[in-house]
């Protein structure tokens, strides 16, 4: 049962990715994602004094804005925002910089397909960039289930409409251990495998989720080794630099 | 502080910890012990697999659906799950479709937090979780598009009457509001099943064509000259329909239906929307400090399982309940 995609890729195959960082120079940290057509820009700027009012001043506030390409601010955006800052506080170590505050600003560049991924994965590129503490980066990808139940990863603007259901997956990255024993796990499970955050559209069935989630922690494996290679190439140029 | 001056019921909580040193003293009212270190007022509770309103950790709130809150509403439902409170109501209007779509109607949800619903909410300062309950709100009711076969229809068409009118002229349009009256904890939950309530309790009005060739409520039954469109209010169909359940993870615990407190506290929540013939509509982790393994999601989608029997249960005894009178 083969799927036919418009760009000939197979069902796993993600489109090319492309990332850069420190692309602004006023931002204290900044990062541009591509994944085919779908082009992201994040910005960081932070930690800045203080915290908003309803917000816990003993540990660090996380702000997120986000500009879409066109049009007004709507509840699709707000909702986008509150996603992202709940995911990026969860990988942030907050109690590192209390009562200081975070911004982090997304502008799309482009959308065509897996938005919210996207912007999850240049967000975390341009919090390294910046510098910000965090426990784990976050790695994100989208799967689609098609009607005949196949679940393909990666789509386009225009497979996510034709497609049955999609769902947002985030999953930690995965881990490099020095030490002989591997790496931390938590209910014997290691740690790439927990989700943290998954938001769905559309209906599928029970099965065809967790089918998701085995197809969306293999694809995060390869982004992971994507993203580490990226980080290592770009630390050893910048220290030529002096 | 007031909350030491005024406790004089309740129990004193000894705290007989390992590093009492760091504590206050040694023995703290409960009252007190709750807002001073609430994770740990909670953890005490959960050591012994119960919550501090005695609810075993997989347990809904009581949940109790009231049909025909509003009486000048086409359909209205009030929907209380423990005390979080959702009116909802929905007005049917004519509209004319578009070229795009003529044989489509159309719904627009909106949902409000009034200030009367928390006290984090003021005039000024709308909160932040009312846009996003609106979105992914009317993301699940839109999407599930079986549920409302008989809104996306023109005004019915009866050959007897020799109606000029082909689709294209008339569609119905719903406008669905929800206001949140007490907000403790699992908004989307109440939300969503005080729309669907509502959708229960619809009736279509009837219509007809007046002489300039537009249609229009008719208000009587036998005050129009002109034949009724659609002979009787009818209800509509409804599909398999969702319900919700938000569960909050916390280290190895899952609690169902958490309230305000709770939620402020434990903040990585799962919402698992499932329909009544078991297909996942949505389930939604928005981030949260703790990761969801796969043993903990099909822990939440089980616990989600037996509570849409019992919300179905719940509907049917209100809906059965208003067709008696």
């Amino acid at each position: 049962m083969e799927v036919d995609r418009e760009d000939g890729r197979s069902q796993n195959q993600l489109r090319p990715l492309a990332c850069s960082r420190n692309n602004l120079h006023r931002a204290h940290g900044s990062a541009s994602w591509s994944q085919g057509d779908t082009k992201v820009l994040a910005a960081v700027y932070g930690p800045k004094a203080g915290t908003k009012k309803n917000e816990n001043p003993e540990k660090a506030c996380i702000e997120v804005i986000w500009k879409p390409k066109t049009g007004q601010i709507g509840k699709l955006e707000k909702e986008y925002e509150m996603i992202l800052k709940r995911t990026l506080q969860s990988i942030c170590i907050l109690t590192v910089n209390p009562n200081t505050t975070t911004s982090v600003i997304i502008q799309v560049a482009n959308d065509d397909g897996a938005l919210l991924p996207s912007a999850i994965n240049a967000a975390c590129m341009a919090l390294v960039d910046a510098g910000i503490p965090t426990r784990h980066l976050a790695v994100s990808i989208c799967c689609c289930v098609a009607r005949s139940g196949l679940v393909v990863l990666d789509p386009t603007k225009l497979e996510e409409q034709k497609m049955k259901a999609f769902a947002y997956l985030v999953f930690p990255n995965s881990v490099h251990s020095v030490l002989p024993e591997g790496s931390p796990s938590g209910q014997g499970e290691p740690i790439q495998n927990g989700i943290i955050t998954s938001v769905t559209h559309g209906i599928m069935s029970v099965d065809d989720y967790f089918y998701c989630l085995e197809r969306g922690r293999a694809a995060s494996t390869k982004l992971s080794d994507f993203l580490r290679k990226n980080l290592q190439q770009q630390s050893t140029d910048s220290s030529k630099a002096g | 502080m007031a909350a030491i001056t005024n406790g004089c019921l309740g129990n004193t909580f000894t705290m007989g910890l390992p590093n009492a040193s760091a504590d206050l003293s040694t023995e703290v009212e409960v009252d007190a012990f709750r807002r001073l270190f609430p994770l740990r007022f909670f953890e005490k509770h959960l050591l012994e697999s119960i919550r501090p309103d005695a609810r075993p950790l997989g347990r809904a709130r009581d949940t109790t659906i009231a049909l025909g809150a509003v009486a000048s509403a086409n359909g209205s439902a009030l929907a209380k799950i423990g005390s979080t409170t959702m009116l909802a109501a929905i007005k049917m209007e004519v509209m004319t479709p578009s070229m795009e779509t003529p044989d489509e109607g159309c719904i627009a949800i909106d949902f409000h937090m009034p200030p009367i619903c928390s006290p984090i909410v003021r005039p000024g300062r709308p909160a932040e979780a009312a846009p996003v309950v609106a979105k992914q709100l009317s993301d699940t009711i839109l999407r599930h598009a079986n549920l409302f076969p008989r809104l996306f229809i023109a005004a019915e068409m009866h050959p007897i009457l020799e109606l000029s009118l082909v689709s294209g002229k008339a569609a119905w349009m719903a406008y669905l509001d929800i206001y949140c009256l007490d907000a403790d904890g699992a908004l989307y939950d109440a939300a969503l099943l005080a729309a669907v309530a509502a959708f229960s309790h619809l009736e279509i009005p009837v219509v007809s064509l007046n002489d300039d060739g537009k249609i229009v409520l008719s208000e009587e039954q036998g005050l129009s000259d002109n034949d009724p469109v659609n002979k009787e209010k009818r209800k509509v169909n409804l599909g398999s329909i969702p319900f919700s359940l938000t569960c909050i993870l916390h280290k190895n615990y899952i609690l169902a239906d958490p309230t305000a407190e709770e939620e402020s506290i434990m903040e990585t929540s799962v919402t698992v929307v499932l329909d009544t013939s078991s297909q996942l509509i949505s389930l939604y982790k928005p981030g949260g400090a703790v990761l969801a393994y796969t043993s903990a999601i099909q822990d939440c989608i089980a616990l989600t399982r037996p509570r849409v029997k019992e919300l179905q249960k719940i509907l049917e005894e209100a809906v059965s309940g208003m067709e008696v009178d």
